[in-house]
């Protein structure tokens, strides 16, 4: 016997939605501006390496919660009240994700060796040819399966949104479960959901880093 | 005609350890000069220098006409100009032969791509490869891969070549294939610095010979001061068989 009416399992649904959409906001920002913080970080400039450097280990020293509220009441405080939540979460999340890709990043762009960095040099390529046709080439490689490990991190991050009054899964799960007190199902279902979102990533991931070790005896 | 390389007076420390104390010699024009000398004498950073891999302390160098210890150097035209392969044929992993060959002459002299690969399979038949242009580097022996980079120099058109103990970390049956085809070019008059652990090479290739010891030039001459060494410190060195 089904706890739920359709219109329930309907507004988790549509939680689930959200939650994706929050991901792919914070992937796609986290990316944009975690590639140009790893990029800083390996910056021939002692001044933009200390601020990329600075960047991510703020970030990485703050809970989301905290980046989630700050930006929140953040904005409010400076006049923008009434932005939708989805602004303020898709915000702390991308600074989130942007600290955290930069330095998975760095590390794969600085584990390609310097001597390729060199050669390409010597060549007469430019710094700019060297890193798009020579290094990123190389690290995107390693990069993948990290990458989409941190993926999987996100979208269960996203949780943390309902916090700012966003309604995502959980959030929905919460708001179906004041209404109908069947916790059990429900959040069995909204456990069901985040595992239909994370699991094939992981498997993906997991594939790609044993193609990884194969193809680099 | 003045000097394809020419060194004054060059120092260069790291840190506060001086690696070369004074360092002078040049290349004439088509000549190939063998640099020689114990592990640790500064035979890869002297040639580094020319490259403007590493910036000199004080002295002058100059290559091709390039004032290299000058901080208005134009890097790219040096580049344009010299060519360089060292011990660890540093090949792109991610591209094949072909493409290793055709990413300079694409990127840098905005060659099409069928003249790109029209001369990587010029340079290819030089080295004797053609049949490797789909082979990624992973899939070459050493020997084929030292050839590769070698390639991949001259597909840039250098004037000059420098070589970094290219051979030093071949089997050494790889390592004949690798020194003929030096031996063509030098015969086919291009100027080359080569920093060498095979004497008999250097013997019978080299116009000069540079012996280096402790961050200096100890002695200098054609190849055939190997066979009569004037200095302690050569003697030394050849006798130790090395
Ligand atoms: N980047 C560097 N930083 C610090 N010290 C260096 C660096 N490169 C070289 N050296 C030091 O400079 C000295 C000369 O090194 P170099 O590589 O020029 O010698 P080499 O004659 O080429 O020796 P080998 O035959 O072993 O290649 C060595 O003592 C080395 O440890
Ligand atoms: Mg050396």
């Amino acid at each position: 016997m089904m706890p739920l009416n359709l219109a329930q399992f309907e507004y988790l649904a549509h939680g689930a939605l959200w939650t994706v959409g929050l991901s792919l906001i914070a992937f796609v920002g986290g990316s944009v501006l975690g590639f140009i913080v790893a990029l800083g970080r390996i910056s021939t400039n002692r001044l933009i390496r200390l601020a990329a450097a600075t960047w991510i280990q703020i970030i990485q020293g703050t809970p989301l919660l905290v980046l989630l509220f700050l930006l929140y009441f953040g904005i409010a405080i400076l006049g923008f009240d009434k932005l939708p939540a989805i602004i303020s979460a898709g915000a702390a999340l991308t600074v989130y994700s942007s600290a955290f890709l930069a330095e998975i990043w760095r590390g794969c762009l600085q584990s390609v060796p310097k001597t390729q960095w060199e050669a390409a040099d010597c060549l007469g390529l430019n710094r700019f040819q060297r890193m798009f046709q020579v290094i990123l080439p190389q690290a995107l490689k390693i990069a993948t399966p990290p990458t989409v490990g941190f993926l999987v991190q996100i979208i269960k991050n996203t949780s943390l949104a309902s916090v700012i009054g966003f309604i995502e899964l959980a959030q929905a799960g919460k708001v179906v479960n004041n209404a109908i007190f069947e916790p059990l199902p429900i959040f069995l279902i909204v456990a069901c959901f985040y595992f239909a979102m994370c699991f094939p990533l992981s498997m993906w991931s997991r594939s790609l880093e044993r193609k990884l070790h194969v193809g680099s005896r | 005609m003045s000097a394809v390389v020419s060194l004054r007076d060059v120092h260069k420390s790291f840190g506060a350890v001086e690696v070369l104390k004074g360092v002078t010699f040049d290349v004439g024009p088509g000549e190939v000069t063998a640099v020689i000398g114990a592990s640790g004498s500064g035979k890869s950073t002297a040639l580094r220098c020319v490259n403007a891999l590493e910036t000199i302390n004080s002295g002058e160098i100059t290559v091709c006409g390039h004032k290299i210890h000058d901080p208005a150097l134009d890097r790219r035209a040096l580049r344009r100009d010299v060519g360089i392969v060292f011990q660890s044929y540093n090949l792109f992993p991610h591209l094949t032969v072909e493409q290793n060959i055709m990413l300079a002459p694409r990127s840098v002299k905005k060659l099409s791509k069928s003249d790109a690969r029209a001369l990587a399979h010029e340079v290819l038949e030089k080295v004797g490869l053609a049949d490797k242009a789909e082979s990624y580097p992973e899939q070459l022996s050493g020997g084929q891969a030292q050839r590769v980079a070698i390639a991949r120099s001259l597909a840039m058109k250098p004037k000059l070549m420098l070589f970094d103990e290219v051979t030093s970390a071949l089997d050494p049956q790889l390592t004949g294939e690798v020194l003929r085809v030096m031996e063509d070019l030098a015969r086919g008059g291009m100027s080359m610095v080569l920093v060498t652990h095979e004497m008999a090479f250097a013997r019978r290739v080299a116009n000069k010979v540079v012996f280096m010891h402790k961050g200096k030039v100890q002695e200098e001459g054609p190849g055939a001061m190997l066979e009569n060494p004037q200095s302690q410190e050569l003697r030394a060195f050849l006798s130790n068989g090395l």
